[in-house]
């Protein structure tokens, strides 16, 4: 089980409270978490990720165990305590504007 | 019992303000889609339930959300839009060749006559259209592609579609405009497509007559005669009487004539009304004072609205999609303001008084007229 944490702006969209719990098939990677979270809320398609490319979107970022992994690559598998649901991988919505 | 329902669309939220024909006690819904820019909310007039809203971020991109129960309940229908092929280049502000990035939808037009098609104008500039209730859109690339888009320049918002104007008497006639490429019109549906600039003059660009270049901010049409068209260029006012073939200009006697809405009296086609904006380096009203301008000639002599807006400190600006009118027996005006205040005159234009006045700021008023 993997643990998500989303925007508000997210949350809102997706009218999520609280934390997501994710159940991914095999390796845990920033592409196979994700994949999960849009099977299951397809409004959040093309609001984590850009369509087409599949990039991450700019302004987004993907923080775990106090680390930035936004520009690791999106198939490299997760920190161990986050594969299993030890610490929640953050989504966040990079500082900007104010 | 006769009512209103104005939709609004702010940088923080959308808020759905209701009343009844006197327009005098306001019920004050929202904010939806809290913490989301929502540049356009507008409801169709084939089906007054069905509502259509552009929510975006620039964190998340773009969403269009459906109501079909008034704006009680709302669900997300669609955030893809591709354009056709490749999209190539426009003009950057220097001049130079910029790639076609797809921003945001400007503007949601519900077709006149059928629920489930409406139209959006997107940045940078293109018209999308669906068929299937916002579900999935597809691109007019006739518009884009019909040979001066390498040419368009965005105007300090954006290279925006910001206008859509259905022809009530000819379901195959469309009028668009961008900034800063000009106004467009199709015959046909949307298939092909020829600009419609000619009389325009705009000291910006090196060919002050060229066909396009012009930051045309709003254009308005009475439905009783579609082919007068009205419009507030980012300075002008003006005015076609043969479907934009040809433009002159109204601006008559407006303290200054930048600004950018303009809308027609539901029930008068010669009466029409704009909020001078003093320039284009200092958006908001000249001498501090929150004037509506109304003529009731289809342009050149106008006559500031004053009772009920603030006159004195107000420097707050009215942006090109924050006015509309409704179509009760006595034609009700609405505007938004950036500072957040949403006004209304429940006799088109004579007296005005605030509906809400701390929202954030405003993009878009759009009305509904309830039976």
């Amino acid at each position: 089980m993997i643990r998500v944490e989303l925007p508000s702006h997210l949350r809102t969209l997706a009218r999520i409270a609280g934390e997501v719990q994710l159940e991914v098939e095999g390796l845990a990677t920033q592409r196979s978490v994700l994949d999960a979270l849009e099977a299951r809320y397809p409004m959040l398609q093309g609001t984590i990720r850009e369509y087409g490319s599949g990039r991450r979107r700019p302004f987004v970022r993907f923080f775990a165990n106090s680390e930035d992994l936004s520009h690791e690559s999106p198939d490299a598998p997760l920190p161990d305590n986050v594969a299993s649901g030890k610490e929640p991988l953050l989504i966040v919505g990079a500082i900007a504007g104010g | 019992m006769s009512g209103v329902r104005v939709l609004v669309g702010t940088r923080k939220g959308a808020f759905v303000l209701t009343s009844d024909g006197k327009r005098e006690k306001w019920d004050v819904s929202g904010p939806h889609f809290a913490g989301w820019e929502m540049y356009h909310v507008k409801g169709s007039p084939a089906d007054p339930n069905r509502l259509f809203a552009s929510q975006s971020t620039g964190w998340y991109g773009q969403l269009v959300q459906r109501s079909n129960d008034g704006g009680k309940t709302w669900e997300p229908v669609a955030n893809k839009f591709a354009y056709d092929g490749v999209p190539g280049t426009h003009q950057w502000y220097d001049g130079t060749p910029h790639p076609w990035e797809f921003k945001r939808v400007w503007h949601l037009e519900p077709s006149l006559t059928d629920p489930d098609t409406v139209y959006a104008g997107v940045e940078d500039a293109a018209l999308f259209r669906s068929t299937d209730a916002g579900a999935t859109w597809q691109e007019l690339s006739g518009l884009r592609g019909h040979g001066s888009g390498p040419h368009w320049q965005p105007g300090a918002g954006g290279m925006c579609l910001h206008t859509i104007l259905l022809d009530p008497s000819d379901p195959a006639r469309i009028f668009i405009a961008i900034s800063a490429a000009g106004a467009f019109r199709s015959n046909d549906a949307g298939v092909t497509w020829q600009p419609i600039n000619r009389g325009l003059r705009s000291k910006q660009i090196p060919d002050q007559d060229a066909e396009v270049g012009h930051c045309v901010h709003r254009i308005a049409m009475h439905r009783s005669r579609p082919n007068v068209l009205f419009m507030q260029k980012h300075w002008d006012v003006m005015r076609s009487d043969d479907g934009g073939d040809q433009w002159h200009e109204v601006s008559g006697n407006l303290p200054t004539d930048f600004g950018f809405v303009i809308d027609v009296h539901a029930h008068e086609p010669e009466t029409i009304f704009v909020v001078p904006i003093t320039s284009d380096s200092e958006h908001f009203p000249p001498e501090g004072k929150l004037r509506v301008y109304r003529s009731r000639t289809g342009g050149n002599e106008w006559e500031p609205l004053t009772k009920g807006l603030p006159q004195s400190n107000c420097y707050v600006n009215v942006l090109r999609d924050a006015m509309a009118v409704d179509s009760l027996d006595d034609c009700g005006v609405y505007f938004g303001t950036t500072g957040g205040q949403v006004y209304a005159s429940a006799d088109a234009g004579d007296n005005w008084a605030p509906i809400v006045r701390d929202l954030p700021a405003v993009l878009s008023v759009e009305v509904q007229t309830l039976q």
